[in-house]
């Protein structure tokens, strides 16, 4: 089987909506997932949730672990938890044939070489000051039809997916450079991007303005919205 | 990682675009404290190189002639103490900042190399480890992050058991 026949194999997994569904649950989720809780999300019995993730387990997409959910360990403690999460490796396929990530990492080794960082963050910050639905204020959706899996952690916006991951990892100072100014052109005045790297995930985290410590949400502290 | 006889020493240089005390570099400056203190309670780190004031080495200047010419080295457990501490941490935010600061070199301007454990490098040794990188490319006297080289006694050691490469180790399992 050539790349290309293992690419398509793996992605055929995802054809049915249900399999998809699950793996989008499991992929996007913060922690692991257990199989009760993924037959929940996705309305069916835990038996064929099973099946399902085992499926995907197979073919590369899901990777899992056993845990014990109850924290008890010893005699009585009952049987460790089978969990899932999304898997390391990237499964990527275009018809026709489409190198556009040789093209990416040919002009970030260039950008990277010419010193462009400056360059590449201004251009990165105005595409997203000029993303049409970021400006009207719904940017976690925006951030979730990009890739970036976001979820709420406090009152902090964590991203649980690098889109950029293969190169971030090769060029890390031009990359990150590069996705934290294009959200800070995609966040409006209410969220704040910081540079806030999470193994296995993004490496910016954002804030509400005007909320300074989860514990104490206080109306009163908008008052300093506008600075 | 298993602890060897051997840690890993790290040095780069860089020209900054103005004198340390200028307005350009105050974003820089005022940054130190935290990502120096930052290094010093981060996991695998052993030692980093100060100067006279003994709280960074921005008064370091390697090249008599260059007053602008800076040095930073320190050591570290392993490779991926290293790692984790320059791309997984708030020194990225610095990191990626690097051209407000610094020039861009053309030629090579970092290395790592092993020292045995408990030796400091000079900033001579430092400078000659930059040296071998420009001269002969990275090799297992002065290498980088992007061509690593195990510590002289991993590369010693009997191969008691299959190794994933780097990058491709599963997680623990206990």
């Amino acid at each position: 089987m050539t790349d290309e026949d293992s690419a398509f194999a793996a992605l055929g997994m995802l054809g049915d909506p249900l399999r998809r569904r699950l793996y989008r649950y499991v992929a996007a989720a913060p922690a692991e997932v257990g199989r009760d809780a993924a037959a929940e999300e996705a309305g069916i019995s835990r038996s064929l949730a099973a099946f399902h993730l085992d499926k995907l387990v197979e073919a590369g997409l899901l990777a899992t672990s056993f845990r014990r959910l109850s924290g008890r360990t010893g005699p009585g403690a009952g049987r460790p938890a089978k969990l899932y999460r999304r898997a390391d490796g990237e499964h990527a396929a275009s018809v026709p044939p489409r190198s556009y990530d040789a093209v990416g990492r040919l002009l970030a080794r260039v950008v990277e070489d010419g010193g462009l960082d400056r360059a590449l963050q201004a251009a990165a910050k105005a595409e997203g000051a000029e993303h049409p639905d970021a400006a009207a204020g719904d940017l976690v959706e925006v951030l979730r039809a990009r890739g970036y899996e976001p979820f709420q952690d406090g009152e902090t916006l964590r991203l649980n997916n690098c889109p950029f991951h293969g190169l971030a990892e090769e060029f890390p100072a031009l990359i990150c450079g590069m996705n934290l100014a294009l959200i800070e052109g995609l966040a409006t005045g209410q969220w704040s991007p910081t540079m806030d790297p999470q193994p296995g995930g993004c490496c910016v985290s954002l804030r509400r303005d005007g909320v300074r410590d989860a514990s104490r949400d206080d109306r009163r502290d908008s008052k300093n919205k506008k600075d | 990682m298993p602890k060897t006889g051997f840690h890993l020493a790290q040095v780069n240089v860089g020209r900054i675009v103005a004198p340390i005390d200028s307005p350009e570099l105050a974003g820089f400056v005022e940054q130190l404290p935290e990502i120096n203190e930052l290094a010093d309670r981060s996991p695998g780190f052993v030692w980093r190189m100060v100067d006279d004031e003994g709280q960074d080495a921005t008064g370091l200047r390697p090249d008599g002639h260059d007053d602008l010419f800076l040095i930073n080295c320190s050591v570290w457990e392993s490779v991926e103490a290293l790692r984790a501490f320059t791309y997984e941490t708030g020194h990225l935010r610095v990191l990626s900042r690097r051209r407000e600061w610094f020039t861009r070199m053309v030629e090579p301007h970092q290395a790592l190399w092993w020292v045995p454990a408990g030796h400091l490098p000079s900033v001579a040794e430092a400078l000659e480890r930059v040296q071998l990188v420009r001269d002969q490319g990275p090799g297992p006297e002065a290498f980088t992050f992007r061509s690593p080289h195990p510590a002289p006694d991993e590369a010693a050691a009997p191969p008691a058991a299959p190794e994933a490469p780097d990058g491709l180790r599963t997680p623990s399992r206990d």
